[in-house]
């Protein structure tokens, strides 16, 4: 295809994703090396027949009229990345000194937001995409096995938690693990503590968004093995099978080797959306017990005062971490290309 | 199938109760909810006996039937969730329409052309494709209000349509390299130009492939939370946001069957997109796995 026939097919679709997707990156970063201009305070005296008071007032008019004139406030730079709310450098080097032991450390980092945010992120995307791949592998060995009718109604109703919206899908769980739903009053019957509640225990809180994780991306990942393993070479497995190997090696070492690529293909997804984990915690009102880097962010730019620089700052940390989760891929792709040529 | 891959019946058995107990898992949420969207409040979460919410117990002292359809009245009328039904209609339908005329030019460009900067922008494409769309919508916020953009449905189009791009071009790549190149080549050697070929010889075919893309175009349109709630002004919200909104100001009024009702009313066409294309949405997913 000829370079310029090439441009004016590509044109539209490439303009959407500059102004849309790589720009808006250099305005975080942007935004995230300024911060918002402080109140413009004047000190006014007053005097009277006692003598001279001095009090300060806030200056509104002033401080609109230079907010409005560098709405992107006034260079901060690292600054922001710095603070309490983000890597919180002092803290921790404080902590780091006077704690008594790694735990204690880390339970010094886990009151800092961001580290919180960032262990629950990095947990849940270490928890549910080997569970995720997991039960999607089993539901895809279990359907091919039963019979050909069972088959279309099992895609059917697999597919809903997948398809559903994730806040949605989300809400219907928790409004059944509420102390008062099915499931709540189920697990309190259990454990035979009838004060139990998911909302207000943190372990169960995580333990639930994970539950959801799992139930939520598990479709995706059953389909995926399902359909690969229709184009399982049927040769190998007889000839496996004539060579006296059993049910479990012929999966073992015929139709798991087959599925192997398909297995990157599925982390890789599940990688990219487990760690944007976020409307599960708006959903189950989480944000007391577990806090992902989105939902960070997300509370940042909501409610009366936006913080855009905090919210730009943590993006930018974001950014940064999906890059080095992506590499490895990156790199591997990149490879393969070149042996292809 | 033959006598000699035939399973023993333990395993099918095992096989069978496995599939079965993730089957409740998959439905149960789902026909529960719906069942329980017909019952008061004090029915769906019943701390007394969770008999009642399948007898509706307290519907029936309550209302007379065992059945009522306070919570959709009270969302749908009350609370106006016509609207924002008919926001998320306009979104779904102009970014499914908008994504899908750039996403075919470009995917079909993508799969024909042999130099190695079109691998280049797929590769930049599945770096965006892992960028969280919140990171980038905090970049979005503070132009959007100096350049007064924000709060409008059409600029959450566009930004939807420009998120949705590189899935979109990652898909239908997959799909038009399986479009054999002979059929265009043999228009152009015709005579056709490249544009002509496309329009005369690849879009009568390319219609299986367009509408699995426009499957999943429709379903980030329609399940975002994230941009649409921080994109568009109150009144202007989707079903989605309008939901988030429900939970903030109406569990204090004991309104919770507003958003039981609501929530349903979102999953219902969900429900039926599946039941129709079914055979589509799973192509899809494993449009990128399988053929490579």
């Amino acid at each position: 295809m000829k370079h310029s026939t090439f441009f004016w097919f590509v044109f539209p679709s490439v303009l959407l994703m500059i102004a849309f997707i790589a720009l808006p990156i250099v305005s975080v970063v942007t935004q995230s090396l300024y911060s918002k201009h402080e109140q413009v305070i004047i000190v006014v005296e007053n005097c009277g027949p006692f003598g001279c008071t001095q009090s300060t007032t806030v200056d509104q008019a002033a401080t609109e009229a230079l907010r409005a004139e560098e709405p992107l406030g006034k260079w901060a730079g690292l600054d922001i990345y710095k603070d309490r709310n983000h890597l919180a450098v002092n803290e921790v080097a404080s902590a780091w000194v006077n704690s008594d032991g790694l735990p204690d450390f880390g339970r010094t980092l886990m009151n800092l937001p961001f580290y919180s945010a960032m262990a629950f992120t990095l947990t849940y995307t270490a928890v549910v995409t080997p569970l995720t791949i997991i039960l999607g592998f089993f539901i895809a060995i279990a359907v091919n096995s039963v019979a050909r009718r069972l088959r279309g109604p099992t895609i059917f109703f697999s597919l809903l938690p997948m398809i559903v919206t994730p806040l949605v899908g989300s809400l219907i769980l928790f409004w059944m693990v509420d102390a008062r739903g099915i499931l709540g009053t189920g697990l309190q019957w259990l454990t035979n503590d009838p004060s139990l509640s998911v909302k207000a225990s943190t372990p169960l809180m995580w333990a639930m968004l994970m539950v959801y994780g799992v139930w939520h991306s598990a479709p995706f990942a059953f389909i995926v093995y399902y359909a690969g393993l229709q184009t399982v070479n049927t040769d190998t497995l007889e000839a496996a099978m004539i060579d006296g190997a059993s049910r479990w090696e012929r999966i073992r070492y015929v139709v798991i080797p087959h599925l192997v690529p398909l297995t990157t293909f599925i982390a890789l997804i599940q990688l990219m959306d487990n760690f944007r984990v976020f409307e599960p915690i708006v959903s189950f009102a989480a944000a007391a017990h577990a806090t992902s880097l989105s939902y960070a962010i997300f509370n940042d730019l909501g409610g009366e005062t936006r913080l855009l620089s905090s919210a730009a700052a943590t993006s930018v940390l974001t950014i940064i971490f999906v890059a080095i989760l992506l590499s490895p891929v990156l790199v591997r792709t990149w490879r393969d290309f070149g042996t292809q040529k | 199938m033959s006598v000699a891959t035939r399973r023993p019946l333990s395993i099918r058995f095992l096989a069978t109760s496995f599939l079965m107990l993730w089957l409740i898992m998959a439905a149960f949420p789902f026909l529960w909810t719906l069942w329980g969207s017909f019952k008061v409040e004090g029915d769906f979460f019943s701390k007394a006996d969770w008999a009642n919410s399948i007898f509706g117990t307290l519907t029936q002292v309550e209302t007379g039937g065992s059945f009522t359809d306070d919570g959709y009245y009270g969302a749908w009328v009350q609370e106006e969730f016509w609207r924002a039904a008919f926001n998320t209609a306009i979104v779904c339908i102009c970014v499914v329409t908008i994504s899908l005329t750039c996403g075919t030019l470009a995917g079909y460009a993508l799969s024909r052309s042999t130099y190695r900067y079109a691998f280049w922008l797929l590769l930049f494409a599945l770096i965006f494709r892992a960028m969280p769309p919140i990171t980038l919508v905090s970049g979005y916020l503070l132009p959007f209000f100096e350049w007064n953009l924000w709060g409008h449905l059409s600029t959450t189009i566009i930004v939807l349509v420009a998120i949705n791009q590189p899935f979109t071009l990652w898909m239908l790549h997959s799909f038009f390299k399986n479009i054999p190149k002979d059929l265009d080549e043999s228009a152009m050697v015709d005579g056709c130009t490249r544009f002509q070929a496309f329009r005369h010889v690849i879009i009568p075919v390319m219609w299986p492939g367009v509408i699995t893309t426009g499957l999943f175009s429709f379903l980030l349109a329609y399940n975002d939370f994230a941009v649409t709630s921080m994109l568009l002004a109150k009144e202007n919200h989707t079903m989605v946001p309008k939901i988030a909104s429900f939970l903030g100001t109406t569990q204090t009024k004991g309104n919770v069957m507003f958003a039981v009702a609501a929530v349903v009313s979102v999953t219902a066409p969900l429900f039926v997109m599946i039941l129709f294309f079914q055979r589509q949405i799973v192509s899809g997913l494993t449009a990128g796995a399988v053929k490579g």
